[in-house]
């Protein structure tokens, strides 16, 4: 009955159908071979990547829910869990940018109000390849309508995030959504089914045929094929999940839930069979009392919709009339469509006919795992090989207004003013100013979140560079004041079954968990996306990480921008001359060679609690994390958005230095571990002094003031322009190619 | 003190916002009315918030305006009641025919979120009597329609009988056509019926009424309207003591 051409029709290895015939001990018939294979894919299985994910560590004081739930939790105090996640929505974002993206915004969230938290801000992790190209501005121009037309609706302020550009995103643009949200610590609801007889219900949108297979396409490699694509990706309706989130928080309230979880990727499949083996138990049901949009769906395409917008709930026993009438309320009916059983199955039955039965825990916890082989790409010493002497610097000036134009460096206003990020009143650094800042109301305290990746890095050392992405994060959230307290990791890679793609990531794995640990940031989840390749060629190995941080006091919360003239300005860490993977290079040279910056995470970690620190004492008045465009451009970036506040400042000729590069790395190297402060009136001492104890380097390097930018190294003045001009050219480097924002 | 009723529809998402920036921020009695209910419980004024009543896939406060709680929304205007519609509040009131005119698509077409900057025009509203005539006030705006129109004749009816209450300006209050953010007729930002108790504004008064949060030009409005209640209230007094004596 299941021939060959089905079971590869379905993704399946001869090894893989192998094993659905052990487990079932029988043939499967179509429906359950389709469950198997959404389940077993990549997306729902982390075969390739769970064996490597396990490095991570997952453990701290402050975490309440580490990974395995629908998202991880920490303590913020005053009894208040921060609930969040990242999750990537690539290859549906290329098919049909606008949905593609929406639909990415509205699965996190529903991961996020799943355990019981209100979501309270979004930020963005993109990845498109180079504006030059027609197609990708159409891309940038959709995923970016698709965030804002999803998040706006809602009514969750995204506040921030990251945009990067590189010619490897072209025919496959990374687009990853970070929701977080509160909740109460002991409040948590989780996804799991238990007590037998207990109601198994379904509330939200009707089940379409849309979405089948979603996860088997996000598993697979894109070809000149995949715009035929287009009907396997969902369509969002914002305003149906915000009915759906806040009748979902009012039913959490009145505790009559035993557990609930979002139908997101492989739909009705997914939510049963992961929460019967969660809680250790079975769950029965019939697809015929599943609300349908469409007439004469099998049960096959009910079990694998990924139609938006549904949510699978267990109610304790006597409560479903309270809790249906709840949902009444906001005009959703919510359908009782099975029942928990104590036989650890997935049953699913076509009103009397039984059309699937398979062990739950079979599914969600013993899909296959993969040892897959790795080797470091053959290429790697020549991507890695970089003789800075041998380049021909242009002058300063112009590699700075360069930088300032690059897409990749200029303001993202053109992005985030189509994003509502101020609604919910909590937003208190404005959107495009560093790390996402939100307070939260009824505490004294605010919350920190950034999400950065550097891809070329990770192509020229996979392990480096997810280092450098866990230590900007964490640094980021560290210049608004904050101190970090988890992390979630979206992980966007090619073809593991390439050896050189199963390295990357084995190494970014190893690189992640070892910084990680050294900067003490537990991993509390995150999201796996492989396969990103169009026409046989991978995306840069392109980790995300998503850092929250706590501040104690939100009066205390930074920016980066100078806050007056007359400040001492001063830069935290130490510099070596190096040009590695940096935008200088890629920008001015065209090429994306070296070694990415040397990290040292122990120095790291001493700056971040340093910053912090000065941030909460009130040493400090703005601090800003020196990394792409090097310490040129950071400081440029601390007098844009200041009202015109100009700087004066010098640093000395970088040791070892003397070739025609070393002025260049000195500007533009990004070397890590490095921030610029500005400081409290007469608070200079303090701060040097702190910094003396910390074994951090803080060299004063100028003062704040004027309407001028100017940077000096080795005496020589290297840059002297108008604030105002250098301004334009950063206001003008993204929106420039969306005409029809010109103004 | 005073008691505001900020009315929920499906989709409204700034109502927390303008119920925070009545109870916490100015120290006023707030609750929330839902759309389904036909009585706003003897609230003194009302706040339409903004958000994407029912998705707002038709018409921005298409079908809002057919919301049990509107006709009493409308008979509480009629008697005089102070309304306030915020963005999504505002499209509602002018589909519900409280306000004249109607709105449409950003002239560039997209969403924006910014802070703008307001002239106040009129300052005999309930929402504006403590703000000085020429004031310019910055706060922010986050909508995808608020490009405001209507034809000549109404604009002509609108100025004559002064009930442009806000324009979008330059910082320094002039008008420049490059500041008209969204395009909106005569850079209207908000404005008032005849009777001068029922407001619509684009710009979000709630999000600007604490430092933390960038800017507090939004209180004054807010406050406006408290003081407002209060004169009435204290003038309700005096009547109701003098028509007490022989």
């Amino acid at each position: 009955m299941i021939d060959q051409q089905t079971i590869e029709a379905h993704g399946l290895t001869a090894d893989e159908y192998q094993r659905v015939l052990e487990i079932l001990g029988r043939e499967p018939n179509l429906t359950e071979l389709g469950i198997f294979s959404v389940m077993w894919s990549e997306h729902c299985s982390y075969k390739s990547s769970r064996l490597h994910l396990r490095k991570l560590p997952t453990r701290g004081p402050r975490v309440l829910q580490g990974p395995g739930e629908n998202a991880g939790a920490v303590d913020i105090g005053d009894g208040l869990a921060a609930v969040f996640k990242i999750e990537s929505h690539n290859h549906p974002s290329f098919i049909e940018p606008y949905q593609g993206a929406a639909t990415g915004v509205g699965g996190i969230i529903r991961d996020i109000f799943t355990m019981g938290a209100r979501p309270v801000a979004l930020l963005d992790s993109l990845r498109f390849g180079s504006l030059d190209e027609p197609h990708t501005r159409r891309i940038a121009e959709g995923v970016v309508a698709g965030i804002a037309g999803y998040g706006n609706s809602i009514g969750i302020p995204t506040v921030g995030g990251e945009v990067a550009f590189d010619e490897s995103y072209a025919g496959n643009p990374l687009v990853n959504v970070f929701c977080l949200g509160i909740a109460g610590a002991d409040a948590l609801i989780l996804g799991r089914a238990e007590g037998a007889g207990n109601a198994v219900y379904y509330v939200g949108a009707k089940t379409g045929r849309d979405g089948i297979h979603g996860a088997t396409m996000a598993s697979a490699e894109f070809d000149e094929k995949s715009e035929e694509k287009r009907p396997n990706v969902q369509v969002g309706d914002p305003f149906f999940e915000k009915l759906l989130l806040e009748a979902c928080l009012e039913v959490m309230r009145t505790d009559a839930l035993v557990g609930i979880q979002d139908m997101g990727a492989a739909g009705l499949t997914c939510s049963t069979c992961e929460m019967g083996a969660r809680g250790g138990s079975g769950i029965e049901i019939d697809v015929r009392r599943v609300p349908q949009r469409e007439s004469g769906m099998t049960p096959y395409e009910i079990m694998l919709s990924e139609s938006q917008e549904r949510m699978l709930f267990i109610v304790r026993p006597g409560r479903e009339a309270e809790v249906e009438r709840i949902f009444e309320k906001w005009d959703l009916h919510a359908v009782r469509i099975g029942q928990v059983t104590g036989d650890g199955l997935l049953r699913v039955r076509d009103g009397g006919a039984l059309v699937a039965e398979i062990p739950a825990k079979a599914l969600a916890d013993e899909a296959p795992l993969y040892d897959r082989p790795a080797s470091p790409p053959a290429d790697l010493p020549r991507r890695q090989a970089l003789d800075p002497g041998a380049l021909e610097p242009p002058p300063p000036a112009e590699a700075l207004a360069a930088l300032l134009s690059s897409p990749q460096i200029a303001s993202k206003r053109w992005v985030y003013r189509q994003y509502d990020h101020m609604v919910r009143t909590n937003t208190v650094v404005p959107a495009g100013m560093g790390a996402g800042v939100v307070r939260v109301k009824g505490t004294g305290r605010a919350l920190a979140f950034a999400v950065d990746g550097n891809g070329r890095y990770c192509y020229l050392d996979p392990y480096r560079g997810a280092q450098l992405a866990v230590a900007e994060a964490a640094r980021n959230v560290a210049c608004a004041g904050a101190v970090p307290i988890g992390a979630t990791n979206c992980l966007n890679f090619g073809n593991p079954e390439r050896p050189d793609i199963m390295w990357q990531l084995a190494r970014a794995i190893d690189g992640i968990a070892d910084a990680c640990r050294a900067l003490e940031i537990p991993v509390t989840g995150g999201n796996v996306s492989l396969y990103n390749e169009t026409d046989g060629e991978a995306v840069h190995p392109t980790p995300v990480l998503g850092v929250v941080g706590v501040i104690e006091d939100a009066r205390r919360v930074l920016g980066r921008t100078f806050r007056r003239a007359g400040a001492a300005v001063v830069l935290l860490g130490d510099a070596t001359p190096e040009l590695g993977g940096s935008e200088y290079l890629k920008r001015v040279h065209g090429l994306v060679r070296g070694q990415p910056p040397a990290l040292d995470l122990e120095r790291e970690r001493a700056l971040q609690r340093l910053v912090a620190g000065a941030a909460a004492d009130a040493l400090i008045e703005s601090a800003h994390d020196c990394a792409e465009g090097g310490l040129a451009v950071t400081l440029a970036e601390c007098c844009f958005q200041s009202g015109g506040i100009g700087v004066d400042a010098a640093i000395s000729e970088p040791s070892g230095g003397g070739d025609r590069g070393a002025a260049a790395a000195a500007l533009f190297g990004e070397s890590a571990s490095r921030v610029v402060v500005s400081v409290a009136d007469g608070r200079e001492g303090d701060l040097l002094a702190r910094a003396a104890e910390a074994g951090v380097g803080a060299l004063p390097i100028g003062r704040s003031g004027g309407d001028r930018y100017r940077l000096a190294v080795g005496g020589t003045t290297m840059i002297d322009a108008a604030v105002a001009e250098l301004e334009r050219v950063w206001e003008r480097g993204l929106a420039r190619y969306f005409e029809d924002e010109a103004a | 003190m005073s008691t505001f009723a900020v009315v929920v529809f499906p989709g409204s998402n700034c109502d927390h916002d303008a119920y925070h920036a009545m109870k916490h921020v100015l120290g006023q009695e707030a609750r929330f009315v839902w759309h389904k209910e036909s009585s706003l419980d003897g609230a003194d004024a009302v706040i339409l918030p903004g958000g994407f009543s029912y998705g707002d896939y038709l018409r921005s406060g298409a079908i809002a305006r057919f919301s049990p709680i509107m006709g009493e929304v409308a008979r509480f205007a009629a008697a005089g009641g102070p309304v306030l519609g915020i963005c999504n509040g505002f499209q509602v009131l002018l589909e519900a025919g409280l306000l004249p005119g109607g709105m449409r698509r950003n002239r560039r077409l997209k969403f924006i979120c910014e802070h703008v900057h307001l002239r106040v025009e009129q300052t005999d509203t309930p929402f504006t009597r403590l703000a000085a005539r020429g004031r310019v006030l910055r706060i922010p705006i986050a909508h995808g329609e608020g490009n405001y129109y209507a034809d000549p004749e109404t604009v002509a009816a609108l100025e004559a009988n002064r009930q442009i209450i806000f324009r979008y300006t330059a910082p320094d209050g002039s008008r420049d056509e490059a500041w008209n953010v969204n395009g909106s007729t005569a850079a209207i930002a908000g404005l008032c019926n005849a009777a001068r108790n029922v407001v619509g504004m684009m710009p979000h008064p709630e999000r600007a009424c604490e430092a933390a949060l960038g800017s507090e030009d939004g209180r004054v409005i807010l406050e406006s309207a408290v003081v407002a209640l209060a004169a009435a209230a204290a003038g309700g007094v005096e009547q109701r003591a003098a028509a007490a004596q022989p």
